[in-house]
């Protein structure tokens, strides 16, 4: 052993299938500086250096080492990253691969996991701090549970999210195979072997660098060769077949619905904490293969189960397997002397193989009265001390905490859960445990199949119920298979069978051959029993990244909780990132123990994707900044930059929201606000004229026969009348009589209209309109076809308007030849156009209508005509105040999806005699809608000219009332309008079109209140004179 | 994430492109003035919601922009049969004699308790 290293078994020893002792590499931990080998993890370069204390636990701050060597790992969970941005949380390092110069740092405990200050609260609090602590020491006062989180959340926590972003990138990748083969042991290498041989594509991904899993670490020979052997020469036959894609580093963690298979690959998180460049350009650092599958063959193998026992947490104490690991794979022996606790002959391996590497066996505690199979006699013949019908009841610590000291053993009865005789204590420095094994159902769980408990196995095994997928299997230690052989004799039997379902002829293949050890049965053993009862012995851990302990089970249970489901919530068992892999079947047994129930009886909580935690890079993938969400523009977008147009999202659009110019009063350049902008823009229009790029409107060209017909339908007004050449003011309703949208058709010829909606509501109209075409009139001839990004619409309007554009076109625009709510075909700026005659400002308008990719032509010769005029470009904030001052309502702002058109004030665009019943009609008639306290639209003058109401604010007839107050309504729209030099509002108000000119309040947050008089919706030229000029 | 069969493209899409439109099978009341107000609040507001085989109204919304039908079985998500407007399901509650259906989930007779005499 090395110096430097002093765990790290000497190069002769054979040891260490996995590190390259040629590639030294060097890396940071807590700021201290280590030395480890190429195909070194994290962990095994950590314990190579002899460091116990990798962490502290969450809840008591306790010391905590490595327990196991993969994902089931609670305890060694890192934060990685030497810069700011390349910061990764929650990293556990049984899983990251060494690269020189890595930083880790532990992710609790302060100042250090070392030397920790919050400790005290375990070491002195821990009896103070039973199961729900928080949720009964900090529930009262209510209002003071902000003053306490933040406490909480800082003595908590795993790990922190950088602040600096994320120079990597990521990919999403969709892929399409016959067979998914998740795992790549002994069952999941068959299994791809059988699927590939038949030619189909298989995929087969595995979460380590190294294909093989339990291979890489076996004893075994197969085919007469070492097992990690057999499996490299199976993964070099796969590798050089076309139709096999091998995923290495690459992590199953969701199962969803048909076969969908969501997987994490992890491609250059074991070269740096960033993605290093290929060719001078920066590599994907993880890829989301987002997999649709024929098959999946769920080959996820098993995880050793530790037993609960007291001080089962001090580092130092492991899962037996994993010394195996440790030993074989990365030539690193964790400590001297081992005591070993065992129900079953699997975990004797780890005990020779330890002594194999030069450590001494102090004894192993057998918890079975006789064990007599193979590995026995083998650990008997290497004069191994083995102490039957016993465990380790107590691993003792040293005087910090910070390793085993020695392990507590005595006999045990297992049925009566109770010490039975006496208790001997031998000196040591690692106690590894096995309870046997659970199959890792993860995967299975989450297509909603419960786990089914076999007690011959004493597992919990993928179920059989009625919600199991087609096209799933489940192969060796993950369907609860553990020899070998057999495993693989029943892996080729199921993906034969899954590929014959499909027609496909598999290839037979010989299965190898294996020695098979004799193997005693197991017993089963969850919590070992104390001298002291649960819950006055030390602490016995369940859940070691959730600080659970059997005792905080026991006292759920005491407490009335006997749901499982309830317990996990009230205990946190298998909570986080852990999701329960080495300690929920424990906590089960414990729970049905204290509540005299079976395993079965108590059954399991359900696991969710995902397995392991997924960074949110590879969640996200190229989808964002400029990618995250699509953003459309009009064809005069860049007119609308370069004129300095503030922007507003309106669903994917960017429009125009105003246009702020430089103050002419100031010499600075400075702009105008928000306000002065609008409040221009309004006098221009008003006064003068202005333009709107109103391109963003839905159209939707509707055409065939029954076009009419079906306008009439949909709409609540009436269309039989509407000749050619005019348009239409219309309003839509869903059939329960509310409005969800209108807009201007008009008729283009007696079979097609031009159908215009509200901008953010386009794409659902067009729905809309083809769910009752196709599910209830099929037999109605007629089409529809979205226009709205053919058609780029500019909005002339203001007293000039005609002036303006007859200098630009051939069109006729007398008002009496050319009357309001008509369109004319022609020419503008020499450009087909349609022209409406239409407004939604209350003044003289002409809608120019041209081919979308002509627009920004017609646009700039109306500025080139337009100076004399005082043409001026307004945004929607004016657009807004506009059609507010003449009462036009805007869908979505003042509705909400209970406003009837009645309760509008809209009853004269409802046919009510129309012969078809259409959309709506029915309900409003039903006893709700004939309410007449509903809340209708009005207008709200407020009492001070001055005051602008909020959008919102809630309307009240007495303002002395006690609070909470009866509400009667809210202000939907509110402007000041520069025309009327006056604050004024639209707004609903219960019964408000009998409340003309009654008072009403509005009470603010900051006690102020504002007063206003219920007045027509109508503020500006009620006759609608303006427009007709 | 679904994997659908589109019965006017004839071709199995992804999720992504599809929309639920809820119960399929809704007829509205030829004469609605001739229906009750609680007959048309059902018409309107009431849905199954049942567990196991359901039939549901989907739209091919960036694909062919067709509404069809799916038979679902909402305790595996498996999608039994779709088909177009106008048709009738092959598959219903009353026939949907799911193998699987038969197979109880199972629970061990002889699994003991630790610490409680069997």
């Amino acid at each position: 052993m090395s110096a430097s290293q002093p765990c790290r078994l000497a190069s002769n020893s054979g040891a260490g299938s996995q590190i390259d002792r040629d590639k030294p590499l060097s890396f940071t931990f807590n700021g201290k500086s280590y030395q480890g080998y190429a195909g070194d993890t994290l962990a095994s370069a950590l314990l190579a250096n002899g460091v116990d204390v990798i962490n502290r636990s969450f809840k008591y701050s306790r010391p905590r080492g490595v327990v196991a060597a993969g994902a089931e790992e609670p305890n060694a969970i890192v934060q990685l990253g030497a810069s700011e941005a390349a910061q990764v949380p929650n990293v556990r390092a049984t899983q990251q691969s060494l690269y020189d110069g890595l930083t880790a740092r532990s992710t609790n405990g302060w100042p250090d996991a070392q030397r920790d200050m919050m400790g005290l609260v375990g070491k002195f609090g821990g009896p103070f701090m039973p199961v729900g602590f928080y949720y009964k020491t900090f529930k009262a006062p209510a209002s003071m549970w902000r003053t306490y989180e933040k406490y909480i959340r800082k003595a908590a926590g795993l790990g922190r999210a950088p602040i600096e972003s994320d120079p990597d990138i990521y990919d999403h990748l969709n892929r399409h195979c016959e067979v998914l083969v998740i795992g790549s042991g002994p069952a999941g290498l068959m299994s791809a072997l059988v699927a590939a041989g038949s030619g189909v594509r298989v995929i087969l991904c595995d979460e380590q660098p190294t294909f093989g899993g339990s291979l890489l670490d076996s004893g075994e020979t197969i085919d007469g060769m070492a097992a990690s052997e057999w499996a490299s020469n199976a993964v070099e036959r796969l590798a050089a077949m076309d139709n096999v894609t091998l995923l290495p580093r690459t992590t199953a963690n969701g199962y969803f619905d048909h076969n969908f298979v969501t997987l994490h690959e992890r491609r250059t998180e074991h070269l740096g904490d960033t993605a290093p460049t290929l060719d001078g350009r920066r590599q994907s650092r993880s890829r989301l293969h987002r997999v649709r599958t024929r098959h999946v063959v769920l080959a996820s193998g098993a995880h050793e189960r530790p037993l609960v026992y007291a001080g089962n947490d001090v580092p130092g104490n492991l899962v037996a397997g994993a010394l195996s690991t440790y030993i074989r794979r990365y030539a690193v022996r964790p400590g001297q002397r081992l005591v070993l606790s065992t129900t079953n002959d699997h975990a004797y391996r780890a005990a020779l193989d330890w002594q194999n590497a030069g450590g001494e066996v102090v004894a192993i505690a057998d918890a079975r009265a006789n064990p007599d199979g193979e590995l026995v006699e083998r650990a008997k013949a290497a004069g191994i001390r083995i102490v039957t019908g016993s465990a380790v009841i107590e691993a003792t610590a040293d005087r910090k905490g910070h390793r085993v000291s020695g392990a507590r053993i005595g006999a045990i009865d297992i049925e009566g859960f109770r010490v039975s005789g006496e208790v001997e204590t031998l000196s040591c420095d690692t106690v590894a445990t096995s309870g046997g094994y659970s199959p890792v159902v993860h995967l299975a769980a989450h297509t909603g199949v419960r786990p089914v408990w076999r007690d011959d196995i004493l597992g919990f095994v993928p179920g059989q119920t009625a919600s199991r997928v087609e096209g799933f299997s489940v192969v060796g230690a993950a369907a609860g298979l553990y020899p070998t052989g057999a495993l693989l004799e029943d892996a080729v039997a199921q993906v034969v069978r899954a590929l014959e379902s499909d027609g496909i002829d598999a290839e037979s293949v010989k299965i190898p051959d294996i020695e098979t050890l004799r193997e005693g049965s197991a017993v089963a053993l969850y919590q070992v029993p104390h001298d002291k009862p649960t819950m006055r012995a030390p602490k016995q851990f369940v859940d070691l990244q959730n600080d659970v302990t059997a005792a905080a089970i026991e006292l759920a249970t005491k407490e009335g909780f006997e749901s499982i489901e309830h317990v996990k919530r009230y205990t946190a068992m298998g909570f986080g990132t852990d999701q329960g892999k080495l300690g929920n079947i424990n906590g089960m047994a414990i729970a049905a123990r204290c509540l005299g129930q079976t395993i079965p009886q108590t059954g399991t909580t359900v696991f969710r994707p995902n397995y392991t935690p997924v960074n949110f890079g590879a969640i996200v993938g190229r989808h964002c900044r400029e990618l995250f969400d699509p953003e459309r523009y009009t064809a005069m977008h860049q007119w609308h930059i370069e004129h300095g147009a503030a922007f507003e999202d309106v669903g994917q659009w960017k429009r125009p929201w105003f246009y702020p110019q430089k103050r002419r009063d100031n010499a600075d350049g400075e702009f105008e606000s928000m306000h002065e902008a609008v409040m221009r823009e309004c006098r221009a229009v008003r006064e003068k004229v202005g333009v709107l790029d109103a391109s963003t409107l839905g159209k939707i060209d509707i055409q065939g026969p029954d076009a009419r017909e079906f306008l009439g339908r949909i709409y609540t007004n009436g269309w039989e009348k509407l000749a050619v050449g005019k348009a239409r003011y219309g309003l839509m309703c869903k059939d329960d009589g509310m409005v969800m949208d209108d807009g201007v058709t008009t008729c283009l010829a007696d079979n097609h209209f031009l159908m215009t909606t509200t901008t953010g509501g386009a794409a659902a109209i067009l729905e809309w309109l083809e769910i009752w075409h196709q599910t209830e009139w099929p037999e109605l001839e007629v089409y529809f076809t979205s226009v709205t990004d053919h058609w780029a619409t500019l909005t002339l309007t203001g007293p000039e308007a005609r002036n303006l554009l007859a200098e630009l076109t051939d069109i006729d625009l007398d008002r009496d030849s050319f009357k309001f709510m008509e369109w004319r075909e022609g020419a503008v700026a020499g450009v087909p156009a349609r022209v409406y005659r239409i407004s939604f400002t209350g003044e003289l308008s002409f809608e120019v209508n041209v081919q979308a990719n002509y627009a920004m032509q017609v646009w700039e010769a109306l500025f080139a005509h337009g100076a004399k005029y005082g043409l001026t470009p307004y945004g929607t904030e004016t657009m807004h105040v506009l059609r507010a001052e003449k009462g036009f309502i805007i869908v979505g702002q003042d509705t909400d999806g209970s406003m009837t058109p009645e309760d509008l004030g809209m009853h004269w665009c409802v046919g009510y005699n129309k012969p078809y019943p259409w959309i709506g009609k029915r309900a409003l008639t039903r006893s709700d809608t004939r309410r007449e306290d509903r809340k209708q639209l009005v207008g709200l003058k407020p009492l001070d000219a001055k005051v602008v109401l909020e959008e919102g604010a809630q309307i009240v007839l007495d303002p002395q009332q006690a609070i909470p107050m009866r509400m009667v309504g809210h202000v939907t729209s509110s402007y000041y309008s520069p025309t009327l030099d006056h604050g004024f509002a639209l707004a609903v108000v219960k019964g408000g079109h009998k409340r003309m000119g009654e008072r009403v309040y509005l009470p603010m947050p900051n006690g102020e209140t504002h007063m206003a008089e219920v007045v027509g919706s109508i503020f500006y030229d009620p006759k609608g004179q303006r427009q007709n000029i | 994430m679904f994997h659908i069969y589109c019965p006017y493209c004839a071709e199995y899409r992804e999720e992504e492109e599809f929309h639920p439109k809820g119960q399929a099978h809704i007829a509205r009341p030829a004469d609605p003035t001739a229906s009750s107000d609680d007959a048309w609040g059902d018409y309107l507001f009431f849905r199954d919601n049942p567990r196991g085989v359901h039939h549901e109204l989907w739209v091919h919304a960036v694909g062919c922009r067709k509404f069809f039908n799916i038979t679902r079985d909402t305790r595996s998500y498996a999608i039994l049969e779709t088909y177009r407007m106008g048709e009738q399901p092959g598959v219903t509650a009353e026939t949907a004699t799911l193998a699987e259906r038969d197979i109880e989930r199972r629970t061990s007779d002889t699994a003991t308790i630790q610490g409680v005499p069997s």
